[in-house]
């Protein structure tokens, strides 16, 4: 059978699955589609979890980001894992115990105002939105590159399978559906890196593989790396980082704003009790680990495999002819992530680093006129795998359909608290509080609706910051509702001007920070520096580990605007003692 | 919960949390990022110490961590009486 006709059938199968689910899992009540019934056992929830935070970049580019950042980039698998550490002994218990629907919710209670619902809103919507976006362009970026449609179509068809299971289902539906998606991403994610680590180290587990030693020579897989790209002028893959500072701040900003995101926080709402949320969060971890562990073994063993493709004997001998690279080479450069110009018109790929001295004489020498390895895209590393490693067509349409499962699931988790913020907080909450559960369940649907269109339509019109991610989504996630949680669980005396203008000083820093790099709401040429590289950023702190200062000043001017004010009335007191213990958490749910 | 038994249960609490958040740290931050370069000799197969923390090392860590908080607490509910059976 045909590349194409499997792909097809793959990922047709993946869907049908999830139409199926769909129709399965329909939600009754609003405490099935905002919460799934909180019946979700907490091994299901931890894998749900999982699905729901691995994203499209987590699967197709986080492998790559390290392969070409080496040692840094340990500052995202560090990050995106050590977040849950923080959300599981300081956020998820409580907030479960708190036993309400929603983030905005426990901030608007917590802090007995609807200024501080709203400003959670706003934060909740933007982080989400932004998020969202890049799910469904890699939705319509994995349909044209594995089943060659358009990004449109793919994004249309994407958008369907969402609309049935989460306008249906709610968090019912996303819940069972990413439980199968994690299965399909994990198993599409190891097959790959197990035959690769096997290739290259002998040994089947990648882990292992990552410490062991590279077969064919028998020293070090790291040192046999090291020498292949250093030979090429790039920089050590093991080597000491360029800022120590700034790689612990960008890791703890990614760890804070991990256990501020929404739509994994809503997740520990539908777990029966508190000790379940303690379990289901380690049990998330265990399965993000499953690739999290994984993915820096595949990134170096790309990152050698690619190069010794190349070049095949070393630099000291020439590099492969351009008529002889193997199909995958010419597969990828038909969707432009790998190019080809032969500047020096001699047939074979010289690809080094150019900017290096030490290359510039080499190049002199040899005749060699620039890198001719023009564009090295880094999902490369991901996407390519099964054919580098020369697996059957079976195992590319299962990257295929794990990539899409990734986007998907994300999508529904982010979809999920868009909607509930607005039917939930902004609707029932603030607008019109007299609304029956039946209206509310009918307002969460059209919301999860409007939610989708709004998404795809910016899926396909990509604005300025939906390629700020990392620095938007989790700098406001880390700056403004990670520390009101925190805050309003373990102390008492925190209240609501304190809250509020906490949140509104850590998202302000936070926000003017970013935007001094990288422009006025991302708008080119409208920053306060020429560009965000390390020489302009302040002790050099680039905007994306900023997050961590944000949260720092939120702390910081709640703690003395509350002290400056009168303390939070008795009831809400009580209310953190009540949230403080676990007992009554099943009371609590019948809200 | 203003008894002394139930301040008791809170302060145990905030020692396990500080305790976990501490070996957190340490394994991260310590060992993973501003401690590599005095690691530098040790290895771990074919990779240093600091490198394998910061890449492997401390997601397991991680993990340990977060059962050994939900052992430790669902100890702590019992023990002050406030678990939810």
């Amino acid at each position: 059978m045909d590349l194409k006709t499997m792909t097809y059938l793959v990922v047709g199968a993946t869907f049908a699955l999830y139409i199926g689910i769909a129709f399965w899992a329909r939600a009754g009540s609003t405490g099935e589609f905002y919460a799934a019934g909180r019946g979700i056992h907490p091994v299901a929830n931890g894998m749900a979890t999982a699905a729901d935070w691995m994203s499209a970049a987590s699967f197709i580019s986080m492998a790559g980001l390290i392969a070409f950042q080496g040692y840094e980039g340990a500052k995202f698998l560090m990050g995106w894992t050590g977040g849950y550490v923080l959300l599981a002994l300081l956020l998820a218990p409580y907030l479960r115990k708190f036993g309400k629907f929603t983030v905005p919710e426990f901030i608007g209670d917590r802090f007995y105002s609807n200024m501080a619902r709203f400003v959670a809103i706003i934060c909740l919507i933007v982080i989400s939105v932004t998020y969202v976006i890049g799910q469904m362009r890699g939705v319509g970026v994995a349909f044209s590159r594995f089943l060659e449609v358009d990004v449109a179509t793919g994004l249309f068809t994407g958008m369907g399978i969402v609309f049935l299971y989460a306008v249906l289902g709610g968090m019912k539906g996303i819940t069972y559906t990413q439980i199968a998606q994690y299965c399909v991403l994990i198993t599409a994610y190891t097959i790959p890196a197990i035959f690769i680590s096997m290739n290259l180290t002998g040994t089947p587990l990648p882990q292992l593989g990552l410490i062991g030693n590279y077969q064919p020579e028998g020293i070090p897989l790291m040192q046999k790396i090291n020498q292949t790209i250093m030979d090429l002028g790039f920089k050590q893959y093991d080597g000491p980082v360029r800022s120590q500072l700034d790689m612990t701040l960008y890791t703890l900003s990614l760890m804070i704003g991990t256990a501020g995101l929404p739509h994994v926080i809503i997740r520990f709402f539908t777990v029966p009790k508190v000790s379940d949320a303690r379990w289901s969060a380690g049990w998330a971890l265990v399965f993000i680990a499953l690739l999290y562990t994984v993915a820096p073994a595949v990134g170096a063993m790309a990152r050698l495999n690619v190069t010794t493709t190349i070049w095949p004997n070393g630099v000291q001998e020439a590099p492969i002819e351009y008529a002889a690279v193997p199909q995958w080479f010419k597969t990828w450069e038909k969707t432009g992530l790998l190019k080809f110009e032969d500047k020096n018109n001699d047939g074979k790929i010289q690809f080094y680093n150019d900017k290096s001295d030490a290359m510039t004489t080499l190049a002199g020498e040899r005749g060699w006129e620039g890198n001719e390895l023009v564009k090295f895209d880094r999902d490369i590393m991901v996407l390519a795998n099964p054919e580098i490693a020369g697996l059957p067509n079976w195992v590319i349409a299962l990257v295929a359909a794990g990539g899409l499962a990734a986007a998907l699931s994300t999508a529904a988790g982010l979809l999920l608290a868009i909607s509930s913020s607005i039917s939930h907080d902004l609707l029932k909450g603030i607008l019109m509080p007299n609304i029956t559960e039946g209206t509310e369940l009918l307002a969460a649907r059209i919301s999860m609706a409007g939610a989708i269109a709004v998404a795809g339509y910016f899926g396909l019109n990509p604005p300025g910051f939906a390629a700020q991610v990392v620095a938007l989504a989790f700098g406001l996630a880390a700056s403004s509702i990670f520390p009101a949680l925190m805050m309003g669980i373990f102390s008492k005396r925190i209240n609501s001007h304190g809250a509020i203008l906490g949140m509104i000083a850590g998202i302000g820093v936070t926000l003017a920070y970013i935007f001094a790099y990288k422009g006025m709401f991302f708008i080119k040429g409208t920053g306060l520096f020429p560009a965000s590289t390390p020489e302009y950023w302040i002790m050099g702190v680039s905007p994306e580990a900023f997050g961590a200062i944000g949260a720092l000043v939120n702390f910081v001017v709640a703690y003395f605007v509350s002290m400056a004010t009168a303390p939070p009335p008795k009831e809400i007191q009580d209310l953190v003692e009540s949230i403080r213990v676990p007992r009554g958490a099943g009371a609590a749910t019948e809200h | 919960m203003e008894n002394d038994s139930g301040k008791n249960y809170w302060a145990a609490n905030i020692r396990l949390v500080t305790v976990l958040l501490c070996i957190w740290a340490f394994v991260s931050y310590g060992m993973g990022i501003l401690l590599r370069p005095a690691l530098e000799g040790i290895k771990v197969g074919g990779v240093d110490l600091g490198f394998w923390m910061a890449q492997q090392g401390s997601i397991y860590v991680f993990i340990i961590l977060i059962f050994v908080y939900a052992v430790m607490m669902n100890g702590l509910d019992r023990q002050y009486n406030v678990d939810e059976e």
